[in-house]
This record gives C-alpha cells, sequence and structure tokens, in this order.
C-alpha cells in the first residue's frame, strides 16, 4: 500500500468531470480534504453533491480528472476497489443496515470477511463501536426492531468497524425527525471531536456551521464557493447568498 | 349406474404402495437438492457479466421451460444410453427432474435477486466486500425468503410431475398403481389411494420446506415478519 505523508491530503480531486448522458453533473470539481478536516458539501438539490461523494468511493467513475484518496488513484480503471473501500467509509441516507442479520452480525461480517478477523475480537469491536454510538443495548436486535435514528447510528458503528481513514455521509440525517436527527448529529460531532476525518453532504446548514473546518458550496456541477464555515454567514457569490438565504440557515 | 368399490383388494398391497410412496419421496428429495443448486448457480450466472456465461444460462431456463417434461426425460434416457451409460431408471429420473426443476429454479431466484434494493448491494460494497461474499451473505438468503413460498410451491410440483418417471420404468408411486391396477383390475380404488397418497406426500413436503425455512430465517422465527 502506498504511504500517506500527513501533509497530502486524503481525499484529492482535480478538475472532476462526470456525465450521466447529455447531463454534465460535475464540471471540473475540485477540492482537497486534510487529514482530521472535516468537509461539508452543500449546494442545491441536483447540484452534484451525491455524485461527488459517490465518485471518491469510486460509486461513480468519472470521466475526466484526477481523484487521489488515501494515496489510491479512484480516477484509474486499475485501481484496487477493495483496498479503496477499507479505507473509506461510506454512510447513505437510507442506513442499508441487512434486514436479515442482528446489529452484531451487522458490524461483524465486513471485518471478519474483508479482514479475517477472529469472531471473537470482532465481536469486542461490535460492542466498542456501538458503545461509540450509543447503542451497546442493541447488539442482538435486528435493524427493523430499531428506530431510524437508531438504525443510522448502527449503520455508522457498521462502517466504524472497518477502522476507515476517511468517512463519507451523505445526507444522513434527510429522512429522519429532528428529535432523532440530533442523536445522529451528536455521534458525527463526537466523531469529529476524535479527529475522524469526514466529508458529508448535509441540508443542515446550523449543523454544518458549528461542526465543518470547510464549507464547498456546488452550484449546477461546479465549486462555486468554498471557504471556512463563516462564508455561511458573510457568502461572497450571489448564488450562496440565495441558498443561505432561502431558509436554509436555521440552526 | 352403480359403482362397486373394493378397496380391501387393493389395500392388501400396501407394502408396494409404500415403497411407490417412499421412492417418489427421494426422487423428489434429490431433485430438490440438486435443483435448488443448479438453479441458484443459473441464476446467478444470468447476472454474470461475461455474455457466455449469462447466454448459456438464459439457454439452458429457456430450454426446459418450453419443452414437456416427459421428452426431457426421454432425451436424457435415451441420451445417456446412446452414450454407453448404464444408469438405473432412478438416477436417470433424479437427473432429468433436477435439470428440470433447476431451470424453474433459475426463475424464481432470478425474481429474488432483483427484489434485493441497490442500496443493500452498495452497502455491502461500500463495506468492501466481494462480489461472491456480497451474493453469499447479503444477497442469497433474503432472496430465497422473498420467494420461499414459490420455490415451495415449484418443489411440491416437482414432486408430483415425478409421476411420469414411471414411463421409464422408475418403480415411484405411479409405477406401483398402474402396475398394482392391471393385476387386480381395481383402476378406480388403486387411482384413488394414489391420489391420497400424493397428497399426503405433498403435506409431507410443505411440512418439510416450513421446517427449513425456521433454521434459515431465524429473524423471521424471532419477529415473525416476512423481509
Ligand atoms: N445514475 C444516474 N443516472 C442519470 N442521472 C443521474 C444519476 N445520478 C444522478 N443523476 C443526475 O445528476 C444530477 C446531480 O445528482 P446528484 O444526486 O449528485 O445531486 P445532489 O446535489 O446530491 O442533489 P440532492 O440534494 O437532491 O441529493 C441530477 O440532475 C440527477 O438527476
Ligand atoms: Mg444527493
Amino acid at each position: 500500500m502506498q504511504q500517506n505523508p500527513s501533509s497530502e491530503p486524503i481525499v484529492s480531486l482535480r478538475d472532476v468531470q462526470k456525465s450521466f448522458g447529455p447531463l454534465r453533473v460535475l464540471d471540473g470539481v475540485s477540492f482537497a480534504v486534510q487529514r482530521g478536516e472535516v468537509l461539508a458539501l452543500i449546494g442545491r438539490s441536483g447540484s452534484g453533491k451525491s455524485t461527488a461523494l459517490r465518485c471518491i468511493d469510486r460509486f461513480e467513475k468519472v470521466d475526466g480528472g484526477e481523484i487521489v484518496v488515501c494515496g489510491h488513484r479512484v480516477d484509474r480503471p486499475d485501481v484496487d476497489l477493495r483496498a479503496l473501500r477499507q479505507d473509506v467509509g461510506i454512510v447513505f441516507q437510507s442506513y442499508n443496515l441487512f434486514p436479515h442479520l442482528t446489529i452484531e452480525q451487522n458490524i461483524t461480517l465486513a471485518p471478519c470477511a474483508v479482514k479475517g478477523m477472529a469472531t471473537a475480537q470482532a465481536r469486542d469491536l461490535a460492542r466498542k463501536v456501538l458503545a461509540q454510538v450509543g447503542l451497546e443495548e442493541k447488539l442482538h436486535a435486528y435493524p427493523e426492531q430499531l428506530s431510524g435514528g437508531q438504525q443510522q447510528r448502527a449503520a455508522i458503528a457498521r462502517s466504524l468497524a472497518m477502522q476507515p481513514k476517511v468517512m463519507l455521509f451523505d445526507e444522513i440525517t434527510s429522512a429522519l425527525d429532528p428529535e432523532l436527527t440530533s442523536e445522529v448529529l451528536k455521534v458525527i460531532e463526537q466523531l469529529a471531536a476524535d479527529g475522524m476525518t469526514m466529508v458529508m453532504v448535509t441540508h443542515e446548514m446550523g449543523f454544518a456551521k458549528g461542526i465543518a473546518d470547510r464549507i464547498v458550496f456546488m452550484h449546477r456541477g461546479k465549486v462555486h464557493e468554498t471557504g471556512p464555515a463563516s462564508i455561511l454567514t458573510s457568502p461572497t457569490t450571489p448564488e450562496l447568498t440565495q441558498f443561505v438565504g432561502t431558509g436554509n440557515l436555521k440552526s | 349406474m352403480s359403482i362397486q368399490l373394493d378397496f380391501p383388494a387393493v389395500l392388501e398391497r400396501w407394502p408396494s404402495f409404500l415403497a411407490g410412496a417412499v421412492l417418489t419421496l427421494e426422487l423428489a428429495f434429490f431433485a430438490t437438492v440438486l435443483g435448488a443448486l443448479i438453479g441458484t448457480l443459473a441464476a446467478v450466472g444470468r447476472g454474470s457479466r461475461s455474455a457466455a456465461i449469462a447466454g448459456a444460462c438464459k439457454f439452458y431456463v429457456e430450454a426446459i421451460r418450453n419443452t414437456p417434461l416427459l421428452v426431457q426425460i426421454f432425451l436424457v434416457y435415451f441420451g445417456l444410453a446412446s452414450l454407453g451409460l448404464k444408469l438405473s431408471a432412478f438416477t436417470v429420473a433424479v437427473a432429468a427432474l433436477t435439470i428440470n426443476v433447476g431451470a424453474y429454479t433459475a426463475e424464481i431466484m432470478r425474481a429474488g435477486f432483483e427484489a434485493i434494493p441497490r442500496g443493500q448491494i452498495e452497502a455491502a460494497e461500500g463495506l468492501a466486500l466481494s462480489r461472491l461474499q456480497i451474493y453469499w451473505h447479503i444477497i442469497l438468503l433474503p432472496a430465497i425468503e422473498k420467494v420461499y413460498p414459490a420455490l415451495t410451491s415449484q418443489f411440491v410440483l416437482l414432486m408430483l410431475a415425478s409421476s411420469v418417471c414411471s414411463q421409464i420404468s422408475a418403480e415411484e408411486l405411479t409405477a406401483v398403481a398402474n402396475y398394482i391396477q392391471s393385476d387386480t383390475y381395481r383402476a378406480f380404488e388403486t387411482y384413488i389411494i394414489v391420489a391420497v397418497l400424493y397428497i399426503i406426500l405433498s403435506l409431507v413436503m410443505r411440512a418439510g420446506f416450513w421446517g427449513l425455512g425456521l433454521v434459515l430465517f431465524p429473524r423471521r422465527r424471532r419477529l415473525g415478519t416476512p423481509l
């Protein structure tokens, strides 16, 4: 595996292009995420946030540009997908827990199957990551027995168990009530405090402002404005001004 | 017109009926196990990225689903014989029934695979599981659970259809019945008994599948809800 000197970004996109048929979804996107940094991707629906995030974990193949993630050249056709995905954790809006497995089995599956971890060790790990998200008591429950917020926290724990170097979150609270949203956001805050590198697509502007080291505002497939969280309160482009002005900036 | 039924004359042949019923059940058992295996592989193969594998699996499924079982049995029977293979009628029957039910199983399993949400597979890919691991750990059991009633019916149907194996003189239930009725001249009584025996065999199989379901789907056992 390639080494990753601390000066190098964990994730870097350079001039990334991506089209779906005639629709140009990413039109020269560039940004980088340093170790321990939290980056929030914001923008209107359809601006390409999810696509950009999915390109990082190669759920979409790019048409042009360069993506380097933890030393993996993701834009290359010969990228080692399974090595890449051991370094990257991804959590989706719809949780996607495996319904036929208990929470413990959901968590231990990948460490055992992919890393060859011993069952007993994986079970200890499951307890540890569940404690991290405040769900120890749900070890033997099935996903359907959990609330949406609990399922999402379990999905985060499942991802954490692979000990990724960077976590990707795509609107992970969008399907949740405000109350459940806040319990998930607390988990993310704790991860940030622990120094986890994260890229998150979010509509929770107040939260992004509080937690993100950097904001990337996407508009029509381009990085339209980027900077520290303060750009949300004093945007420079009319598009971001309008975006944060349309009721998106609630706490 | 009055019907004179004489069951005792037929029923005294019960050891033969029993042997036939047991053989039918054995045929059904082996063909079910092997057919489930082949059918699942063919269903996976139809989703293969290799056009040759996908095409071969599709050809198999369509060829079998569009020809009569009896013709398939004769093809296997005479085909193997012309290759110089001397196999027992039982072996030939199991082979033919397996090939037959495998194709139907493939179609049912394919529907099961397609019912697995895309997000499940992406989540598994995101955890760095390989394609094979994803099929094995994530797709297979939920897919089987989704189509379990259809699979059960298909395998019960196979057991009933195995009666045509009497044509290649496999000594299963219908063959036994043919023999007894020509011996006793009590055809109606014989086939009433055979029909009842087939119903009992169907119930035995359904009970077996119900029990297997308890083992295969522990979540359902605990929560009682289908996926
Ligand atoms: N697989 C696909 N095939 C075709 N078009 C797609 C595909 N995925 C996304 N698109 C299109 O690309 C554009 C950008 O989609 P994307 O999901 O990246 O937007 P987004 O910024 O995440 O929006 P949202 O806030 O609604 O999630 C949209 O117009 C969408 O319809
Ligand atoms: Mg999106």
